[in-house]
């Protein structure tokens, strides 16, 4: 499988994303810079963490207008596999390829910490390897609350688009364990067609072996198992 | 001023005016050959204000040990030092304060010193890879004190986490002495390979120079004259003194210097920090001994009709001036042009030593770079300094005029919620600490951050010290006590201690009192070094710091924050400072003395601050470092933790809490309870060690000499000292999580 991360000005977890999908993963990976129109064939887009255009204006919204941003949402309409991570996470919803918005955390601060995380669902590319137990996984966001409207809320959850909510290290979904005031404690969806993935927290921050906690890579195993299999 | 024509000729008012001494002027005139006209005096007068010169503090500072095995450049080289880490990489790193800014603007203050410090890691081609600061406050329940807070940590973070490197580690304190003046010192390490560094140097006649990045505005004018003088209640005045930052453009200008640096495009890069155009200038080229035309109208202003001497003393931040090999021009300009930054030609590199200012035609300034700069003809005075009375005073401090309290829980749970010792959480978890995934404390804690060299065996361990209490109740064992708590926690964490920065936070220089402690701290600081082998690579000095406590101006405490590096040979040294489970057994290592001098317990719960500093031996220190890290070695300890603020119960409070566990002590009969629990005496260290390893563990501590005692075990949950019950460690977790939080609404 090839992977492409997307370079916008301002992305920030860029490399990261590559180092897991290529050292740690051992996948072959390109960046994308926000300019190109080319996407090299990638089978699996990132638009990796970070503050694109500074996140001035509202987070994500002017990387919305990046030249790459026309031929990734084809690719997605193509049944392409898309997935942003946090400041990747707003940039797809900005674009329409997934629905709701990110708001600022309801304490108005940047938050950086651990969090847990429960999978809701595990139909999916990326949640396919995670059982019912809480995950550990960093968070780092001003902007991360999860807001949409009562009918999307209802689709995301008739069709079972939620993939990760905030819970604490049971797996108990709870006010104290929603770390930014997200509408019902989501940390992550997907599209309707289930190719488009976009969560807060970010996995490839807890996928290395040496920083003494590999949760986050599930979530690559995951990707892995489907497509290996 | 702004009125001013700045070709006539310039008055000694002036001069003084912007911060020059009248036997300043007259030099300046010596040098010239004749008046300088007013950009020429602007000119000067940042170069040899305090902040560019160091003319107060060159003279000591050239004391200090430089040279160390692995040093790649040495103090005062480059803009900033440069470690060989081995495996053909190269570590520079560096602290700066950003004390006056943050006092009047604490957000962009902070900012634009996170900002500044990271310019000056990726100038010389290096990449950031790890932050730390260090900062200090006034009194908490001040609102004022409150509002630098919030407004300083949201800057560090507004700035930090949007440039994509994080903050792994630092420290904050509270003390009146910093009501008015703040200590904002941020630090900043990057890596790159051996033999890739750019200098901050220009030569070759005809090479075209550039200004690149963000445009020149009217922030930042006269900063670095700003931050050479007293913060007083007038000092809102110089509000345009501080500069403004945008962290997208620095993020930008990081990529792209980068990538700059990968072409052989560049002769030699400086970054524009304090006095701006000049200062980079006249330092590059009198580092490549040639001179220098700038056209001053071809720079990219934010502001029309901005005068000369205004772009010559714009402290706007990210920005670099680049000599350019010529005819490789195109290279520069497409990757600026990749990068949506400015990027423009300015001027040109010339014969001989004189820096000359054009503005649409005319000449300006005309001015000899070498007799600008420190190490050439820039001022460099002697100070006067003489011992103050206090500091036979404080020496008489009995402990036997100190009553020990009755209840020692109650003075254990006032301890834990200090400001002081409480967790920082609400301060750390505003950055980002782990974009990168270098952070190898994040789920490990360490006394020093341990940064991953990834694809090597080897990690990076950094740490900010300075116990500024200490300092003030003796400034040359107070410094050299704050180096060798650094070492230690660099020991601690797995390390080998290789080399410091500095930053050197005074108050007036003229004040032969606060020299004397500037003298003592350097003398401290060059016997620890020497002692521990870390060569101090550059830093920087502020003085001029002090408050208005009870309407008399009183210096800060003298603050000369230590930030060291040190290499993790293996990952498999790295020793955290939690206990890892029920029933290991906690050893002492070092020494408890009956002493609770300068500690918090006696400064804050007694509220004495009129105490010395407990003794302290720079050998038994490094004596104790080198066991350690031979037990360490051995495989035969599961945890370190270097004993500080707030003494043993602390310390073992901190290392049980992470796993949420408990201990089980018994204090020593010879010494007072209190003195046990709360002194804070150096050289001493928390282990813990499993059972079955305890006979190995023994027989390597009895080859060595140090001292060394068993103190108790960990237990399930709760806190038991002397057979009496301390209660338990979820109590002390909510106190130690939630009070700093709590005295900040």
């Amino acid at each position: 499988m090839k992977f492409g991360v997307v370079v916008f000005p301002g992305s920030n977890c860029d490399m990261d994303m590559v180092y897991v999908l290529e050292s740690i993963m051992k996948q072959e990976v390109v960046k994308l810079w926000h300019k190109d129109t080319n996407l090299q064939n990638c089978d699996f887009i990132i638009l990796p963490g970070g503050f694109s255009f500074g996140d001035y204006l509202r987070s994500g919204a002017i990387a919305n207008y990046s030249p790459i941003m026309e031929k990734l949402v084809e690719h997605a309409n193509n049944g392409g596999y898309v997935m942003g991570i946090c400041n990747g996470f707003q940039i797809l919803c900005e674009s329409g390829l997934l629905p709701g918005a990110l708001l600022h955390n309801t304490n108005h601060k940047f938050i950086c910490k651990n969090i847990h995380l429960t999978a809701i669902t595990k139909n999916t590319l990326v949640t396919n390897q995670y059982s019912d137990n809480a995950v550990k996984i960093p968070i780092a966001h001003g902007e991360g609350r999860y807001h949409a409207d009562e009918e999307t809320l209802q689709e995301l959850i008739t069709n079972e688009q939620i993939l990760f909510k905030y819970s604490d290290e049971n797996g108990n979904i709870t006010e104290e364990a929603n770390p930014n005031g997200s509408l019902l404690n989501i940390a992550g969806v997907c599209n309707k067609n289930r190719n488009v993935f976009g969560m807060m927290p970010h996995p490839e921050r807890a996928a290395d072996a040496e920083l003494n906690n590999a949760d986050g890579k599930i979530l690559f195993d995951s990707i892995l198992n489907i497509v290996l299999s | 001023m702004s009125s001013q024509s700045t070709l006539t000729l310039a008055t000694l008012d002036q001069a003084q005016e912007i911060g020059l001494r009248p036997e300043e002027f007259d030099k300046i005139k010596e040098i010239l050959g004749r008046t300088p006209n007013f950009c020429e005096l602007s000119v000067f007068g940042v170069m040899w204000s305090e902040h560019c010169s160091y003319k107060n503090s060159i003279v000591w500072l050239k004391t200090l040990p430089k040279e160390g095995p692995h040093m790649l450049v040495e103090a005062g080289e480059e803009n900033a030092g440069l470690v060989d880490i081995g495996d053909g990489l190269a570590c520079c790193f560096k602290i700066e304060s950003h004390n006056h800014p943050s006092a009047l603007e604490p957000y962009q203050g902070a900012a634009t010193g996170v900002g500044g410090i990271n310019r000056d890691i990726f100038t010389m081609g290096a990449r950031p890879v790890a932050q730390l600061n260090s900062l200090r406050f006034g009194n908490i329940e001040l609102d004022k004190t409150k509002w630098l807070v919030k407004g300083v940590t949201k800057g560090i973070g507004d700035y930090g986490n949007a440039f994509g490197i994080p903050i792994v580690g630092g420290e904050v304190f509270f003390d009146n002495c910093y009501n008015t003046n703040p200590l904002v010192n941020a630090f900043s390490a990057g890596i790159m390979k051996k033999g890739e560094m750019i200098s901050a140097t220009s030569s070759g006649v005809g090479n075209p120079v550039f200004i690149v990045g963000s445009r020149t505005g009217k922030d930042g004018i006269h900063g670095a004259s700003f931050a050479s003088k007293d913060i007083t209640e007038d000092s809102i005045q110089d509000l345009p003194a501080v500069q403004v930052g945008d962290p997208f453009q620095e993020k930008l200008l990081l990529e792209a210097t980068l990538e700059l640096g990968k072409t052989d495009a560049v002769v030699g890069m400086q970054d524009m920090g304090a006095a701006g155009i000049t200062c980079s200038s006249n330092e590059m080229s009198a580092a490549g001994k040639h001179g220098m035309d700038l056209w001053l109208e071809k720079v990219p202003t934010r502001q029309a009709d901005m005068k000369d001497w205004e772009i010559l003393l714009s402290e706007s931040q990210e920005r670099m001036l680049v000599v350019v090999h010529k005819g490789q021009e195109d290279i520069v300009n497409a990757i600026f042009d990749k990068w949506d930054l400015s990027c423009k030609e300015i001027g040109v590199v010339t014969e001989g030593d004189r820096v000359r200012y054009f503005m649409n035609g005319d000449l300006v300034g005309d001015v000899p770079c070498v007799d600008l700069v420190l190490g050439g003809g820039a001022p460099v005075y002697h100070r006067e300094y003489s011992e103050p009375s206090y500091f036979e005073e404080w020496k008489k401090f009995n402990i036997d005029s100190i009553e020990q309290p009755t209840d020692l829980v109650e003075v254990a749970k006032y301890l834990t919620g200090h400001e002081n010792i409480a967790s920082k959480r609400w301060v750390y978890e505003q950055y980002d600490s782990m974009v990168g995934t270098i952070n190898m404390s994040t789920n490990g804690p360490t006394d020093a951050a341990i940064v991953n060299l990834k694809g090597t065996d080897k990690a990076l361990a950094m740490t900010v010290d300075c116990n500024a209490r200490m300092v003030n109740a003796n400034p040359e064992e107070g410094t050299a006590m704050a180096v060798a708590e650094a070492a230690r926690n660099i020991v601690c964490s797995g390390g080998v201690p290789s080399a410091i920065t500095n930053c050197l936070n005074f108050g007036n220089p003229y004040n032969p009192e606060v020299y004397w402690q500037f003298v003592g701290a350097i003398k401290g600081m060059s016997k620890a070094c020497l002692k521990f082998k870390t060569p101090v690579t550059g830093g920087n000095v502020s003085f001029y710091n002090q408050s208005s406590v009870g309407g008399t101006e009183v210096p800060v405490f003298p603050t000369p924050t230590i930030g060291m590096l040190g290499i993790v040979e293996d990952k498999k040294h790295i020793t955290s400072l939690d206990f890892k489970g029920k029933s290991d057994l906690i050893y002492m290592l070092g020494t408890s003395e009956n002493n609770i001098s300068s500690s918090e317990y006696l400064a804050s719960y007694h509220g004495l601050k009129e105490s010395p500093v407990p003794n302290f031996d720079l050998d038994a220190e490094s004596e104790l470092q080198s066991q350690l890290t031979t037990l360490i070695r051995s495989g035969v300890i599961e945890s370190a933790h270097d004993i500080a603020d707030g003494g043993v119960f602390i310390t073992l409070l901190e290392s049980a809490l992470v796993n949420n566990l408990g201990f089980d002590i018994t204090t020593s009969s010879e010494i007072r309870e209190d003195a046990f629990l709360f002194g804070e005496g150096p050289s001493r260290i928390i282990v813990s060690v499993r059972e079955v390893k305890e006979d190995r563990f023994l027989d390597l501590l009895k080859e060595s000499k140090i001292p060394f005692s068993l103190l108790g075990h960990v237990s399930k949950g709760d806190i038991r000292i002397d057979d009496k019950s301390f209660g338990d460690i979820e109590e002390y977790r909510k106190i130690y999580t939630n009070s700093l939080e709590s005295k900040l609404k």
